[in-house]
């Protein structure tokens, strides 16, 4: 996994609560079988006219919707997304995590995330931060109103900068900053406890024999 | 004090205890579709590492299956996800119910069919979905990709354990009320970001009244609740369930099985960090109008006006959502006319809610305005049943398709979805945009609603028909 300890990054604001994962990335493009090469199909419905690409396609030409935010020149390059409650709500598909690191997001701030994608983009060097939802409407207000807004999270010390110079603190979990700031991988932190999931499976097979016994 | 039934669950499970406050939670059951594993199986094969235990898995095609003459599948980017499917399981020596065997179906219909979802284990499975199989008293719940590469690599998930909310439903449901309702009016009434970082237990006379098919309807959407999972306690129904079922234990070690089952309730002084009491006689039949579940009505009221909504981030999301479903404010539920109407999914596509449909439509047709009308079966075996029933020749007599099972139009990765601007009818749990194909316009809403729609060509109220 990337690590993830300091970033600095142009800001780009989707203002709308409850972004779900069949958003971020639609269907079709669950068809892969690769992790890669979701960027061009982010926000697919939301971001192109031609009524939903296809996995794979080239987008260079395909047409944009100016409306939708990632279009707008001013936000081209932004790394870090700032939306609403509830993000990621929905389907499971890590393939939402995949599209927003391959099209560049490294961090993505909102009052809250939905569970299944809070950990997806854990896994994959992408830090959710929660801000209060005050905190959160502040920032929209100060990136409307000035073009090339950037933030800067520092995973180290728990804080974003913004440009007047303030700095905001949040809270993240000791475990998951730890995983983050070394780009630790999960399985093998796990397998160093193996013997305790032996041990563990020994009992269990003991204590409830019938969840061992082979399924018809 | 007391545990709850997820406290059990959790402490039962407990590997390891971190000092962060995270777990080490042991699986007892992985579902594994062609979707969610292809890139676990590979990073699998990248750190040249083997599953810790095969015979916990059970890996089953479903989203990308199509409905019709399946075995020719068109897409050939579908079909290299299925074919992937079929080369990892050989690959690493898996369990499988392949297309062309009678027990293949969505994963959260044929785990409990099968009884490979039993009480008291950790089922998973790279689906938010998972959540269904708590109405049998397992801790169910969907992860990641990432996820699906360490339960198969480690047996374990690294987790922090959610807080407790029981749901408490009262009384009895009237008639025409299903157990859809009872889930869609919980959602409108907590709002889908409502029990996030919450173990939902569903408790209270009306669960305890529905069949275990319908307590899987409920639990299956805890997830559009924010909730990754749901539980119903063991009761007789539990253990009568899975009586017989193909994977459920045998002899002395059924016997020692439902003796520990019959432990897996909340005892009655936990507590629960919230709680949520609904009376069954004040839910109605209920539709969704909107683009999140949480937007959604009893079918005898109207389309809801955003100008009413104070907060203003709430009421440009609905002002989003009206203009998507393109929707004007009280307009009646009863007066949109739909496209297309289907009845199947994770949510409703067991026996029980083929027998729901087959009773509305049974002598009537399908209303020359709806363009297309199926059934779609959770599982060969459900398939199977209801053609033993005739439940088959009442749907094609009145005018429904009568397909082979798979996630079909929920989410639309196999050939059945909606076009741009067309209008259905669901059984199925989601009306995100877009969900059931770009540009469609979805309303979630129980299988006898659904039936009772596709013969007028708009939404009834079933709780008035006579």
């Amino acid at each position: 996994m990337k690590a993830f300890t300091q970033h600095q990054g142009l800001v780009a604001p989707l203002d709308r609560p409850n972004v779900d994962t069949d958003a971020i990335i639609p269907k079709q493009f669950l068809k892969a079988i690769s992790k890669t090469g979701y960027g061009p199909f982010l926000f697919d419905d939301w971001r192109y006219t031609d009524g939903g690409g296809m996995p794979g396609q080239d987008c260079s030409q395909r047409p944009l919707n100016p409306d939708f935010v990632l279009n707008q020149t001013r936000y081209q390059g932004a790394s870090i997304l700032l939306t609403r409650d509830n993000f990621g709500c929905g389907s499971s598909r890590e393939h939402a995590a995949w599209a927003l690191a391959d099209y560049g997001f490294r961090c993505v701030i909102a009052p809250s995330f939905a569970d299944i994608f809070h950990g997806n983009a854990v896994s994959n060097g992408i830090l959710p931060v929660r801000l209060d939802a005050e905190t959160v409407e502040r920032l929209f207000q100060e990136c409307f109103s000035a073009e090339g807004y950037r933030l800067t999270v520092d995973l180290e010390a728990r804080t974003i900068e913004t440009p007047g110079g303030e700095a905001i603190a949040f809270e993240v979990e000791d475990g998951i900053r730890h995983r983050l700031l070394n780009g630790l991988d999960d399985i093998g932190i796990t397998l160093q406890s193996a013997d305790a999931i032996r041990d563990y499976e020994q009992r269990r097979k003991q204590e409830k024999p019938w969840l061992y016994t082979e399924p018809a | 004090m007391g545990k709850t039934l997820y406290d059990k669950l959790w402490d039962d499970h407990t590997v390891q205890r971190n000092e962060d406050g995270t777990v080490l939670l042991y699986i007892d059951r992985h579902l594994v579709h062609e979707v969610t594993s292809p890139q676990a199986f590979e990073g699998l094969r990248l750190a040249d590492r083997e599953p810790w235990r095969k015979d916990s898995i059970l890996a089953v095609p479903d989203h990308n299956v199509p409905t019709f003459m399946r075995h020719t599948i068109e897409d050939p980017v579908s079909r290299m996800q299925l074919e992937t499917l079929d080369k990892n399981v050989a690959h690493f020596g898996l369990r499988e119910f392949p297309l062309n065997d009678s027990r293949q179906g969505i994963v959260h219909v044929i785990g409990p069919e099968q009884g490979f979802t039993q009480p008291g284990v950790t089922i998973v499975c790279g689906d938010s979905h998972t959540a269904t199989h708590g109405a049998l008293a397992a801790l169910g719940f969907g992860i990641g990709t990432s996820d699906v590469e360490h339960v198969l690599a480690t047996q374990t998930l690294l987790m922090k354990k959610s807080k407790n909310m029981r749901v408490t439903v009262d009384g009895k449901l009237g008639k025409g009320v299903t157990a859809k309702d009872i889930i869609l009016a919980v959602i409108g009434r907590i709002g889908t970001a409502g029990a996030t970082g919450y173990t939902i237990e569903y408790a209270g006379e009306a669960i305890r009244d529905l069949s275990i098919e319908g307590r899987m309807t409920i639990c299956n959407m805890s997830i559009e609740a924010g909730a990754r999972a749901g539980l119903v306690a063991v009761d007789d129904k539990t253990i009568d369930y899975l009586r017989d079922k193909p994977m459920a234990p045998r002899d002395d070690l059924w016997d020692q099985a439902v003796a520990y089952w019959r432990t897996l309730v909340s005892d009655p002084d936990a507590v629960f960090d919230k709680e949520i009491t609904l009376r069954a006689e004040d839910i109605q039949p209920q539709v969704s109008w909107g683009t999140s579940p949480e937007m959604v009505v009893p079918v005898s009221t109207s389309v809801p006006d955003p100008a009413e909504e104070a907060d203003p981030v709430k009421r440009q999301a609905m002002e989003q959502a009206l203009r998507y479903m393109d929707l004007k404010p009280g307009t009646p539920m009863a007066e949109i006319p739909l496209d297309k109407i289907f009845i199947g999914s994770c949510t409703n596509s067991r026996i029980e809610d083929l027998r729901a449909v087959a009773e509305i439509v049974k002598g009537h047709k399908v209303a020359a305005t709806i363009k297309e009308a199926i059934v779609v079966p959770g599982s060969g075996l459900v398939r199977l049943q209801a053609e033993k029933e005739g439940l088959d020749r009442i749907f094609t007599e009145a005018g429904f398709e009568w397909r082979e099972p798979g996630c079909s139009m929920c989410l639309g990765m196999n050939p059945d979805k909606l076009g741009a601007g067309e209008r259905c009818a669901s059984t199925s749990n989601r009306n995100f945009e877009g969900r059931q194909g770009a540009g469609g316009r979805t309303h979630l809403a129980s299988p006898a609603m659904a039936a009772a729609a596709a013969i007028h060509g708009h939404f009834v109220d079933v709780s008035q028909l006579q």
